[in-house]
C-alpha cells in the first residue's frame, strides 16, 4: 500500500548534515518528529491565543512604524476633513494618519485590535477548558500559574494598547485608571503622580504606556509563552479519557507531518477570521470618538471587553467612604478595584493547591476528567463564570438599559443581588446536573444505550430498546476516578492518633472541603468513597478496579519505577 | 382547495398556516386601525393663527386645556413658543399617545403647514422662541471642528459620540439623532424638550448651533470605512462579536479539524491500530532515548 | 572524519595525534522490521479528487493574493493622493474592503486547502508514545544533591557566614537603586490636588467657543460647560477646573448651607439670584466628566458608573458609587456683568484620595 521511500533532495541533505555536524541533532529531532500530540478540538484553544499573539507582534510592528507616541498638540489638517482645525495630540493625529492616509493602515489597525480581543477570548476559553478538565493538576501546576500570569499581562497590555491613540473613549478610561490609583491608601497619590508625571492628564503617560506596550510587556509575554510551551512539550499534553488512553501513554498522530499540517491550517483559519472581521466589522473608530479632552464624555463608554469586569464592579458598588483623622478611605473605588479580580486571580492561582489539599490527591494526572465526574470543581467553575459574567454585564448596564428598555437603576439593583445569589445557586444546580449525568452514565453501563426504537410488549407495556455500549464508549465512562475520602477530622490514623493535618479549624475545614469533593455517585462496581488512602495510593481490590482506561493502581510517583 | 388539504401533513404546513394567519391579522389591523388619534385636516383656515387655534382645540386641548393653560395631565404651553411646538409635533411626539416616561419619535399625521399654524397660535398666546428659518439652520460654511468640541462636551454624554442615543434614568433615554432634521435639532437645543436641558442662544449662539448641526449631519452621513458600524455604540457590540462570531466560528473549525476521519485509523505499517497495542518496534528505542536525553 | 562522540566514563586511551581507535558514532536506528511504512491514503480516487480541490483552493489563494497587491497599488487613500473634492472616508472604505477581502480569501483558502490536505490526502495514522517518567530516579536525585553540596562547599559560602552576610549587604543598595531611580518619574503630589486655578474675579468662558456669559444669557432649564478664561490650552488645569452651570426656575434650588467640619462647602448664597449655580464637572467617584443633566428630574448623572447627584440639593449623591456631592464653585458677577468665580472651590475636586481629609 505504500510508495517507495521518498528520496531527500541533495540540497536539504547537505544543509541537514552541515547543521548536524555542529549541533548533534539527528536523534533528538527524530524523536521530535515522532512526538504525539493528542487530538481534541478543545486542545486547540490555546493555539488561538498563540497565533493571535504572533499576529499581534507582526501587525504591531507595522503600526509602530507610523504611530507617534507623543502628546504634543498639533492642529489637524488631514484627510479626515470633519476634524480639520481641531487641536489634537500627535498620537491621535498619527492614528488618523494610519487609518486614512496609509494604504492597508486601517486594515492592519483593525486586525491588531481584533487580534487583541481574540487573544484575550482565547486565553479565557483555554483557561476554562484546562480548569474544567482538571488539566492543571500535578505535574502542570506551574504551567497553570504561568497561564494566569499571561492573563493578567494580557489585560494590562490591551489596556495600554487601546489607550495609546489618545481618543475620547480610551482617555476617559485613563482618567478612571488615574482616579482609582489616586484612591489607594497612603501611596495612591504618589503612584498616580509618578505614573502620569504629575497631574492628569499630563504629557508623560502616552510615551510611557508606549514603551510598556511595545517592549516591556510583550517581552514578558513572549518569555512566558515560551516557558509555557516548553513545559507542555516536555511533560506532554494531557489527553481525553478514551479506550486505550492511559496515564502512561499518549495516542494520536505524529508531529511530522500531521501537527505541522494541522497547525498550518489552524493558523490560516485564525488569521483568516481576523481578516474577515477586519474587513466587515469596524472596531475602535477613533475618528468618531474624537481626540481626548478632559471635559467630554459619551454615553455607552465601556472599555474593551476584558476590562468589563472592573467597569461593572465600579458601577455595581454603592457609595461607601470612610473619613477619619484627616484621611479618606474610598471604599467605593477600592473594593471594585481589588475584590472581584482579586477573588478570581487569587482563587484561580490557588485552586490546584486547594484541590490537592481538599482531596489529598498527590498523584500525577495525564488523563483529563470529564467535567461531570468532578462536580465540586465544575460547580465552582460555573459559579466563577456567573460571578464574572454578572459583573461584566453590569459594565454594559446603560447599553442594556437603552436597548432592552429596562430602567437603568433596576439593572444595577438586579446585578447587586444577583452577584451574590446567582453564583451560589449556580454551584448547586451545576453539581446536581453533574451528578445526574453520572447517574445516566452508570445506567448506561448496566443497561446500555437507548436506540430510539420503542417496542410494545405482549402485555401492553412499552419498552425502549437498548444496545450494549461499545468498547470505546465503555472505556470513556469507566475512566471516572472517584476522589478518595479523607479520614474524618479527629479520627485516628494508622498510627493511632489523629493526623496533624486533620486537627483544629484547618482540619475541620479540610473535612468540609473533602466532603464537597467526594459527594459523587459511587463507581459502577459499587466501590466509591472511603476505599483508598490519601496520596493517591488506591487499594488494590481486584479485577473490578482494573477497568480499561481507569489507570493502573498505585500511580503515585514512588511506585512508577516498578511499572517500567 | 383539495390540493391544500392533500398537503396538510407536509412538514412545512404548520409554518405556512402561521404565516397566513399573521398576514391576515396584519392586513385586518391596518385596515381597521387606520390613522392615529388626530383629527382630519380642517376645512377652514382664514389666518394661520385661527387655523392653529382650531387644530389646537381638536387635537391638543384635551390634555393641554382649551386655552393652553395646562391641566393635571399636561403642562401649560403659554410662553412655550413656536419652536417647542415645531419640535414636538414634527417628530410625532405630540399629540402624545400615552403618558409614559417619555414620548418617542413617531411618524406625524400633521403637515408642515398645520404644524406652523399651531405654532403660530401658541406663539400668539405668550411668545417664546420662534421657529428658525431655513437659512438659520443651514450648515453651509459651518465649522465642524467647533461643532465636534461643543457636541462632545454638551451633547455626547446623553446622545452618544456618534448620535446613536443613550440611557437616562428611570426608563428614559436620549434618542438617536439619525432621523432628526436640522430644524428639529435646532429647535430641540433651543427649547430643551422633556429631560433635555435648554441650550438657548445665550449659551450656544445660533452659529454654534449650526456648527453642531453640521457635525451631527456629517457624522451620520459618513460611511464606516472599517466595515459594519456595529451600531456605533462602542466596545459592547465588539465584545459580543468576538465571542460569538470569532470564538464560535473558530470552535466550529477546530471541531472540523479534529473530527474523526471516516477512513479507519491505522498504525504506520498499515495494520489496524488497536489501542494499547505497541505495534511499533521503535517504542523501546524511543523510551531509551528519552531517558538519555 | 567527523568528531568522535566518546561514551561518558569509558574513554579509550589514545596517543595524541593518532586517529581514535573508536569507530564513528554507532548507528542505533534500525529500519522497521515489519512491512513497509504506510505513506498514502487508502482510497486513491478519493485522494485525487481531494488533491484537485486543494489545488483549486491554492490557486484561488494565489489569485486573491495578486488581487491584494493590485488593490494596494490601484486604490489610493488620503486626500493628498486623491483627486480634489474626493471623499477620503469613502476611499478608505473602498481600500479597506478590497484589501481585506483579498487578504481574507488568501488566508481562508490556504486554511481550507491545508485542512482538506491533512484530512483527505494523508493516511489516517495513529501511533502511541510512552510518557517518560517525570520524576528523576532516586540515584540521579542523590547524585544531584551531592554535586550541589560539593560545589557549595567548594565555594566556601556555606562555611563563611561573614562572606555571605557582607555579600548581601553589598548588593542591597544595588537592589534598591532601580526603585530610587524611579523617584524622578514625577513630582510629589504636595497640595496640588487640593486646589484649582479658579480665583476671585477669574471669568468663566464656554468651552470650545470661549464666550464669557452674563446671567441673563441663561434660561431656566439651561446647562452649559464652562472653563476658566485663558486656560483653554492647559489640559491639566481644565481637567480639574471644568464646571457645569445650571439655571433653575425661581424656588427650585433649595438646600441648606453644608459644612465639612467648620468649612462651608455648599451654599445657596454662592449661586446667582438663587437660581444659577455652578458645580464641578469632575465626578467625585473616579473623575469622569459628569455631564448628563436631566431637566425634568434635576438629576446630574455621570455616564461612567451612574453616580447621580441632585442639582437642586447641592449636588447631593442620590444613587451610585460616588461618596461625596459635586463641589460647588462660588459665583459672582464681575464689574462688566460677566460670570466669574468668587473664589476657588471650598474643597478638593475630583476623586477622593488618602490625604483629602
Amino acid at each position: 500500500m505504500s510508495d517507495e521511500a521518498v528520496k531527500i533532495p541533495k540540497a536539504l541533505d547537505g544543509v541537514g548534515g552541515w547543521l548536524d555536524d555542529r549541533f548533534h541533532g539527528a536523534r533528538g529531532v527524530k524523536v521530535l518528529m515522532r512526538k504525539v500530540f493528542p487530538d481534541h478540538w478543545s486542545f486547540m484553544l490555546g493555539e488561538i491565543a498563540l497565533w493571535s499573539f504572533v499576529i499581534l507582534l507582526l501587525t504591531g510592528t507595522y503600526l509602530a512604524l507610523f504611530f507617534v507616541p507623543s502628546t504634543q498638540e498639533v492642529v489637524y489638517h488631514g484627510s479626515y476633513a470633519k476634524l480639520n482645525g481641531i487641536q489634537m495630540s500627535q498620537a491621535y493625529a498619527s492614528t488618523l494618519n494610519i487609518s486614512f492616509d496609509i494604504r492597508g493602515g486601517l486594515l492592519i489597525r483593525q486586525i491588531h485590535h481584533w487580534a487583541a480581543d481574540l487573544f484575550m477570548v482565547a486565553i479565557f476559553a483555554h483557561m476554562l477548558r484546562v480548569f474544567f478538565t482538571g488539566a492543571y493538576r500535578k505535574p502542570r501546576e506551574v504551567n497553570w500559574l504561568i497561564g494566569i500570569t499571561l492573563l493578567l499581562l494580557g489585560m494590562l497590555e490591551g489596556l495600554f494598547g487601546y489607550s495609546l491613540p489618545d481618543d475620547q473613549l480610551s482617555g476617559a478610561g485613563l482618567r478612571i485608571f488615574e482616579g482609582v490609583l489616586q484612591g489607594i491608601p497612603i501611596v495612591g497619590t504618589y503612584l498616580a503622580f509618578f505614573l502620569f508625571g504629575g497631574e492628569f492628564p499630563g504629557n508623560a503617560i502616552i510615551p510611557r504606556m508606549y514603551i510598556i506596550h511595545v517592549f516591556l510587556i510583550p517581552g514578558l509575554i513572549l518569555a512566558l509563552i515560551t516557558a509555557h510551551l516548553f513545559i507542555m512539550f516536555w511533560q506532554k499534553h494531557t489527553q481525553m479519557p478514551a479506550l486505550g488512553n492511559t496515564e502512561r501513554n499518549v495516542t494520536g498522530q505524529p508531529f511530522w507531518p500531521y501537527f505541522l499540517l494541522k497547525g498550518q491550517a489552524w493558523f490560516f483559519f485564525i488569521f483568516g477570521s481576523l481578516a474577515v472581521l477586519s474587513t466587515f466589522a469596524q472596531i475602535n473608530p477613533v475618528w468618531l470618538y474624537g481626540p481626548y479632552t478632559p471635559l467630554a464624555i459619551s454615553s455607552a463608554s465601556q472599555p474593551d471587553w476584558y476590562m468589563g469586569i472592573l467597569e461593572g464592579a465600579l458601577r455595581i458598588m454603592p457609595s461607601w467612604e470612610i473619613n477619619f483623622l484627616g484621611h479618606t478611605l474610598t471604599l467605593s473605588v477600592l473594593i471594585p478595584f481589588a475584590v472581584p479580580l482579586g477573588i478570581i486571580f487569587t482563587g484561580a492561582a490557588l485552586w490546584p493547591f486547594f484541590e490537592q489539599w481538599a482531596t489529598g490527591d498527590r498523584s500525577e494526572h495525564h488523563i483529563n476528567d470529564r467535567p461531570r465526574n468532578a462536580p465540586a470543581r465544575t460547580g465552582t467553575g460555573v459559579a466563577a463564570i456567573c460571578f464574572y459574567g454578572i459583573l461584566w454585564a453590569e459594565g454594559a448596564n446603560d447599553v442594556l438599559a437603552d436597548n432592552f428598555d429596562v430602567p437603568l437603576y433596576t439593572i444595577t439593583w438586579i446585578a447587586r443581588i444577583a452577584v451574590f445569589v446567582v453564583p451560589i445557586g449556580a454551584y448547586y444546580v451545576t453539581k446536581r446536573i453533574c451528578i445526574g449525568l453520572q447517574r445516566h452514565d452508570t445506567s448506561m453501563l448496566t443497561h446500555g444505550v437507548e436506540i430510539g426504537i420503542i417496542r410494545q410488549l405482549p402485555d401492553g407495556g412499552f419498552v425502549e430498546e437498548e444496545r450494549p455500549l461499545t468498547e470505546a464508549e465503555r472505556g470513556k465512562i469507566d475512566s471516572k476516578k472517584v476522589p478518595l475520602a479523607l479520614p474524618a477530622p479527629g479520627e485516628p490514623d494508622a498510627n493511632g492518633v489523629p493526623a496533624p493535618a486533620s486537627r483544629g479549624v484547618m482540619g475541620w475545614a479540610r473535612g468540609v472541603a473533602n466532603r464537597a469533593f467526594t459527594e459523587t455517585v459511587a463507581a459502577p462496581d459499587g466501590h466509591g468513597n472511603g476505599h483508598g488512602h490519601p496520596d493517591g495510593h488506591e487499594a488494590i481490590e481486584g479485577p473490578e478496579h482494573a477497568a480499561v482506561g481507569a489507570g493502573e493502581p498505585g500511580e503515585s510517583g514512588e511506585h512508577a519505577d516498578e511499572e517500567h | 382547495m383539495s390540493s391544500i388539504i392533500a398537503r396538510r401533513r407536509h412538514p412545512a404546513a404548520g409554518y405556512a398556516a402561521v404565516a397566513v394567519g399573521l398576514v391576515a391579522v396584519g392586513v385586518l389591523y391596518s385596515t381597521l386601525a387606520g390613522g392615529g388619534a388626530s383629527a382630519a385636516a380642517p376645512a377652514q383656515a382664514s389666518t394661520s393663527i385661527a387655523q392653529g387655534k382650531s387644530l389646537f382645540e381638536q387635537s391638543c386641548s384635551s390634555c393641554h386645556g382649551l386655552d393652553a393653560q395646562g391641566t393635571t395631565q399636561a403642562p401649560s404651553l403659554i410662553g412655550a413658543g413656536a419652536a417647542a411646538v415645531y419640535f414636538q409635533m414634527s417628530t410625532g411626539r405630540m399629540p402624545a399617545k400615552e403618558l409614559g416616561a417619555e414620548n418617542d419619535r413617531k411618524p406625524t399625521d400633521f403637515t408642515e403647514q398645520q404644524i406652523y399654524a399651531i405654532a403660530d397660535y401658541i406663539a400668539s398666546l405668550g411668545g417664546g422662541p420662534p421657529i428658525p428659518s431655513d437659512e438659520e439652520v443651514s450648515t453651509v460654511g459651518a465649522n465642524t471642528a467647533l461643532g465636534e468640541e461643543l457636541f462632545s462636551t454638551n451633547c455626547a454624554q446623553c446622545h452618544g459620540f456618534a448620535g446613536a442615543g443613550g440611557a437616562l434614568t428611570y426608563g428614559k433615554n436620549a434618542p438617536s439623532l439619525n432621523a432628526s432634521t436640522p430644524k428639529q435639532i435646532y429647535t430641540a437645543m433651543l427649547t430643551g424638550p422633556e429631560a433635555m436641558p435648554v441650550f438657548g442662544d445665550g449659551t450656544i449662539t445660533p452659529q454654534e448651533k449650526r456648527d453642531i448641526i453640521a457635525f451631527i449631519t456629517d457624522t451620520r452621513n459618513e460611511p464606516n470605512p472599517g466595515g459594519l458600524s456595529l451600531a456605533r455604540t462602542g466596545t459592547v457590540t465588539e465584545g459580543l462579536l468576538i465571542w460569538l462570531g470569532g470564538l464560535g466560528f473558530l470552535v466550529l473549525i477546530a471541531m472540523w479539524l479534529t473530527a474523526k476521519r471516516r477512513d479507519r485509523a491505522m498504525d504506520e505499517h498499515g495494520g489496524d491500530h488497536v489501542p494499547g497495542d505497541h505495534a511499533t518496534t521503535e517504542t523501546a528505542e524511543k523510551a531509551e532515548s528519552e531517558h538519555s536525553s | 572524519m567527523s568528531e568522535i562522540e566518546e561514551p561518558a566514563g569509558t574513554a579509550p586511551r589514545r596517543v595524541i595525534g593518532t586517529p581514535s581507535p573508536a569507530p564513528v558514532a554507532v548507528d542505533t536506528a534500525e529500519k522497521p522490521a515489519g512491512p513497509p511504512l504506510v505513506t498514502d491514503p487508502p482510497d486513491k480516487a478519493h485522494a485525487s479528487r481531494a488533491e484537485l480541490l486543494v489545488a483549486a483552493l491554492f490557486v484561488l489563494a494565489f489569485l486573491a493574493g495578486c488581487g491584494f497587491i493590485a488593490a494596494y497599488i490601484g486604490l489610493e487613500v488620503g486626500s493628498s493622493n486623491l483627486p480634489p473634492g474626493a471623499n477620503a472616508v469613502d476611499a478608505a472604505f473602498r481600500s479597506n474592503l478590497a484589501l481585506g477581502l483579498a487578504l481574507s480569501v488568501v488566508l481562508l483558502a490556504l486554511g481550507a486547502g491545508s485542512m482538506i490536505w491533512v484530512r483527505h490526502l494523508t493516511p489516517n495514522i495513529e501511533i502511541e508514545e510512552e510518557r517518560h517518567e517525570l520524576k528523576s530516579a532516586p540515584g540521579d536525585r542523590a547524585a544531584f544533591k551531592a554535586e550541589f553540596a560539593d560545589g557549595a562547599a567548594i565555594s566556601q559560602v556555606t562555611k563563611r557566614p561573614l562572606l555571605r552576610r557582607t555579600l548581601l549587604l553589598a548588593t542591597a543598595p544595588l537592589a534598591l537603586a532601580p526603585l530610587v531611580l524611579l523617584r524622578d518619574l514625577g513630582p510629589l503630589p504636595g497640595t496640588s490636588l487640593r486646589y484649582t486655578v479658579w480665583r476671585k474675579g477669574l471669568r468663566a468662558v464656554t468651552l470650545g467657543a470661549l464666550n464669557p456669559l452674563r446671567p441673563g444669557d441663561f434660561q431656566p432649564g439651561s446647562m452649559i460647560t464652562m472653563i476658566p478664561e485663558g486656560f483653554q490650552d492647559d489640559a491639566d488645569a481644565v481637567a480639574k477646573a471644568g464646571v457645569i452651570l445650571i439655571k433653575f426656575e425661581p424656588g427650585q434650588l433649595n438646600f441648606p448651607d453644608r459644612y465639612n467640619g467648620s468649612t462651608l462647602i455648599a451654599s445657596m448664597n454662592w449661586s446667582i439670584d438663587n437660581s444659577l449655580i455652578a458645580y464641578s464637572k469632575i465626578c467625585t467617584h473616579v473623575g469622569c466628566p459628569v455631564a448628563l443633566y436631566e431637566q425634568t428630574t434635576h438629576h446630574i448623572l455621570c455616564p461612567c458608573h451612574q453616580s447621580t447627584f441632585d442639582a437642586t440639593n447641592g449636588a447631593w449623591v442620590i444613587f451610585g458609587p460616588a461618596a461625596r456631592p459635586l463641589p460647588q464653585l462660588p459665583l459672582m458677577v464681575d464689574s462688566d456683568g460677566y460670570l466669574a468665580a468668587a473664589s476657588d472651590f471650598p474643597q478638593p475636586v475630583g476623586p477622593s484620595f488618602w490625604e483629602r481629609g
